[in-house]
Formats: C-alpha cells, structure tokens, sequence
C-alpha cells in the first residue's frame, strides 16, 4: 500500500511536531503554566494549605485534564491552517499514521507536564511526600496518560474542522474522560495519605488499561473518516 | 428516493404501542402490588426504568447506523442515527426527571451521587447532548454526516464502559430489582413491567420512524417543488444540524 513504512512515517511526523513545539513553545509552557495556576486557585478556593487523599488526587486528576484540553485544542490547528493536512494527504502513506504521532506527542507532552505538576503539586499543595508510592503513582499517570492522549487526540481530530473548536473540545473531552478520572484520582488517593502510602486497588490500573484498550481500537479504527478531504 | 419505505405499516404500530403502553400502565397501577417499604411512590419504576433502558438503546442503535453510515456512505444511515439520538435524548431527559423524583422520594434528595446507575446515566446523558452542537458546528453536509457518524460510534461504544467504571466506583446503592438475594421482581410486578419496556420500546421504534417519515417527506417536497418551480424557487438549506439527504 504505502512505499514507506509506517514507522517511519510515524516518527517524522513526531519529530515534526516535536521540533514544532520547540520553535513556537505554544502547548507545554502554557500547560505547565495553567496547572501551577490552577493549584494556587484551588488553595484559595478550598481555603486549604494543604491536601491529602481523595481531594488531592481529586484536584491533581482534574487539573491534569483541564490543561490536557489546552494541548488538544491546538494539536490539528496547525495542520489545518497551514496546510498540514493537505500535505499529509497527498503523501502515499498510511493515515493511522497521524492519528498515532499525535496520541504519541500528546502523550509525551502529558509526561512532560507532569514532570514539572507533580513536583510542584507536592510543593504548594500535596501534605504527604509523594516519594513512597512514586513507582505506583508513575504508573498510574502513564496509563491515564496513554487514556487521555487517545481520546484527546481523537476529539482534537473531530473538533478542528468545526467552527466552534475551543468550545466542542470540553464539551466532548471532558465527558469522555470522566472513567480516566474515576479510576486515576480513585488509584492515585491511598498514594497521598497523610498516614503513609497504602496499596492501589488492582481494579483501577485494571479499568485505565481496558479504558486504553478500547479507545485506541476505537480511535484506530475511525480515525481514518476525520481525514478524507 | 422511496419515501413508502419509511411510512409503510405506522398505523398499526401506533395502535400497537398505545395499546401495549396504556394496558402496561393499567397493569402497573390496578394488578401490580404495592412494594413494600416504598408504597405507591415505587410505582415510578414501571417509567423510569423503560425510559432509561430504551435510551440508552437508542444512543447504542445510533452508534451502530453510525458505524453502518461510514462503511457504505449511505446518507439515509446517517438520518437514522441521528433520529435515533434525538428521540433517545428526548427520553433520556425522562428518564433523569423521572429517577430524581424516584430518589427525592425514596432517599430524600433529589440527586444521589453515590448512585451509579443515576450518575453514568448523566454522563452518558452530557455526551450525547454534545452531539448536536458538534453537527451544528460543521457547515459541509458531507463532514458533518461523517463527523457525527464518528461520535455516535465513539459515544455508543462509551456507554458500557461508563457504566462499569462508574459502577465499580461506587457503593451499591441502586435498587438491584432483579438480582437481589431474596430472589428479585415478584412475578405480579414483573409482566407489568416487561409489558412497560416492550410498550415504551415501540413507542421508541414509532417515533423514530414518525421523524425518519416527517423528514424524508420533507425533502421529498423540496425536491418536487424545485423541479417545478426551478432552482430559485427553493430557498437554499440554511445552517442545520439535521442531515439533509442529498435531494433527488
């Protein structure tokens, strides 16, 4: 079918966006910047010094995917303004292709992300250290991570040909999402008690992997539709 | 464009589910026994329940003539799925009414959080009511058809796994009326009920095909008129979030 492996188109095309966003810097800084802001928000909101538990898992899982939507808000508008599209079209490649560099770079950007929130989410709100439950709690952010960068991007590709993008990629996302933020802030909880870190329900991890599972067939499976020009 | 397809046999099925409907309902209210701890006030059930059932039914169809849309590019699929997410929106609003009465009188409030059957309905609920935004948003008639197909499957295949993630977040709250450990629904309560799901299955079914009728006669009329009066007789379709079949 394709001259090119897809592989390899896969990673030019991450490089691109990659190289993208280190040239504009128009996704991760406003990310990391609306996260910081929207944990000082929530200090003064709940009126606390600090979180532990359910309502700081609560609070980080939330804030996590508010600051998703900004990334997906501008993941296609590049490639539709400029041209992107047009261009990636008319390569003989396969089309899945896109829809997996931008899961991937929406996922890097996650990761990147939480890099810089989860230390500053310990800092200014968190009461117990994260350190005891880091390994879990890592793999609890991957997993949500690979959840929220599959439909996100899907909901990215749906929304950037509508006339009302910043207002449809909420409104669907965030519904969406609400499985990746009961099994996430639920899994995450027992790791930020302020008694010491407790074990994670093997049903969460267990309901993010399935969660992942289906959406990427599904979003695989579609994702070809959004493309025909 | 065969619009006898979409209209063929409707009478009999109206009088069908008004029959099976108002004999359910008589069922409910002059055969089925009281419930015990919760009196007449559990006489809701008979609707609620339905309801939901059925619209959530309806988003699933909606997702599966989505499905059918993308594969064969047949704009009538799309008209189909889009009836049937209308109708199920309509019901579903029902069924969120008619569940916050149920818990403000059987647990005092009107909204149970730890609730889950209430609250993936909601979820599933907020999702669907995006669906005609997203239409409405795109001009191009062929991308919406093919845009909302999307959604509707990605919507129809988010229902169950809602449900179980929302389920297994929860404590179990919500009546289990068919699963409980004294042997479930009473045989009196269970034939009015099944004859209300089957009753407000039809209706579902006769609506849908009322509104796939309405709408193709619709476009069925534009099309004469333009072939009579010529092109600029017919005012062109203006925005719209409804799919448009492409006129004969």
């Amino acid at each position: 079918m394709s001259a090119t492996p897809t592989r390899a188109v896969v990673a030019a095309l991450i490089r691109k966006d990659l190289r993208r966003e280190l040239r504009t810097q128009e996704s991760l800084p406003a990310m990391a910047l609306f996260s910081v802001t929207t944990f000082v928000l929530f200090h003064f909101g709940l009126d606390a010094r600090s979180l532990e538990g359910d309502l700081a898992a609560g609070v980080f899982w939330v804030t996590m995917l508010f600051a998703a939507v900004l990334a997906i808000n501008r993941q296609f508008v590049a490639e539709r303004e400029e041209g992107g599209f047009d261009g990636f079209l008319l390569a003989p490649v396969d089309r899945t292709a896109l829809f997996v560099a931008k899961a991937a770079v929406l996922f890097g950007f996650l990761v990147a992300l939480q890099v810089v929130a989860v230390p500053a989410f310990a800092i200014l709100l968190l009461e117990p250290s994260p350190g005891p439950g880091l390994p879990e709690l890592a793999g609890m952010l991957l997993l949500a991570d690979a959840g929220i960068a599959v439909v996100g991007t899907l909901v990215g590709a749906l929304a950037v040909q509508t006339r009302a993008r910043e207002v449809i990629v909420p409104l669907l996302a965030l519904p969406l999402m609400i499985p990746v933020v009961i099994a996430a802030a639920r899994g995450t909880a027992p790791l930020w008690l302020e008694a010491g870190a407790a074990a994670v329900e093997g049903r969460w991890p267990l309901i993010l992997g399935l969660y992942d599972l289906v959406f990427g067939l599904l979003a695989y499976a579609v994702f070809d539709y959004l493309l025909d020009e | 464009m065969t619009h006898a397809k979409f209209s063929r046999g409707l009478v009999p099925l109206s009088v069908l589910s008004v029959v099976l409907l108002v004999g359910g309902f008589a069922m409910v209210f002059f055969y089925a026994p009281n419930e015990a701890d919760q009196g007449f006030v559990q006489k809701i059930f008979y609707l609620h329940v339905p309801l939901a059932i059925v619209a959530l039914c309806g988003f699933v169809a909606g997702g599966i003539y989505g499905i059918r849309f993308l594969r064969k590019g047949d704009r009538t699929d799309d008209l189909r799925s889009y009836v049937a997410i209308h109708i199920s929106l309509i019901l579903a609003i029902g069924a969120l009414i008619t569940g916050s009465i149920w818990a403000k009188a059987s647990w005092g409030s009107w909204w149970v959080w730890d609730e889950p059957t209430l609250v993936s309905f909601l979820i599933v609920f907020l999702l669907f009511a995006c669906y005609q935004p997203l239409r409405f948003s795109i001009e191009d008639r062929e991308r919406q058809a093919r845009y909302a197909s999307v959604c509707a499957v990605v919507g129809g295949a988010f229902v169950p796994l809602n449900f179980l993630a929302v389920r297994l977040a929860q404590a179990y709250t919500h009546p289990r009326v068919f699963a409980t450990a004294d042997g479930g629904l009473p045989a009196k309560m269970q034939l009015p009920f099944y004859l209300s799901l089957l009753g407000m299955a039809l209706l579902y079914v006769t609506l849908w095909r009322y509104e796939m009728a309405s709408k193709n006669t619709s476009w069925q009329l534009r099309a004469l008129r333009r072939k009579l009066a010529g092109d600029d007789a017919v005012p062109p379709v203006g925005r719209t979030a409804a799919p448009t079949l492409p006129s004969s």
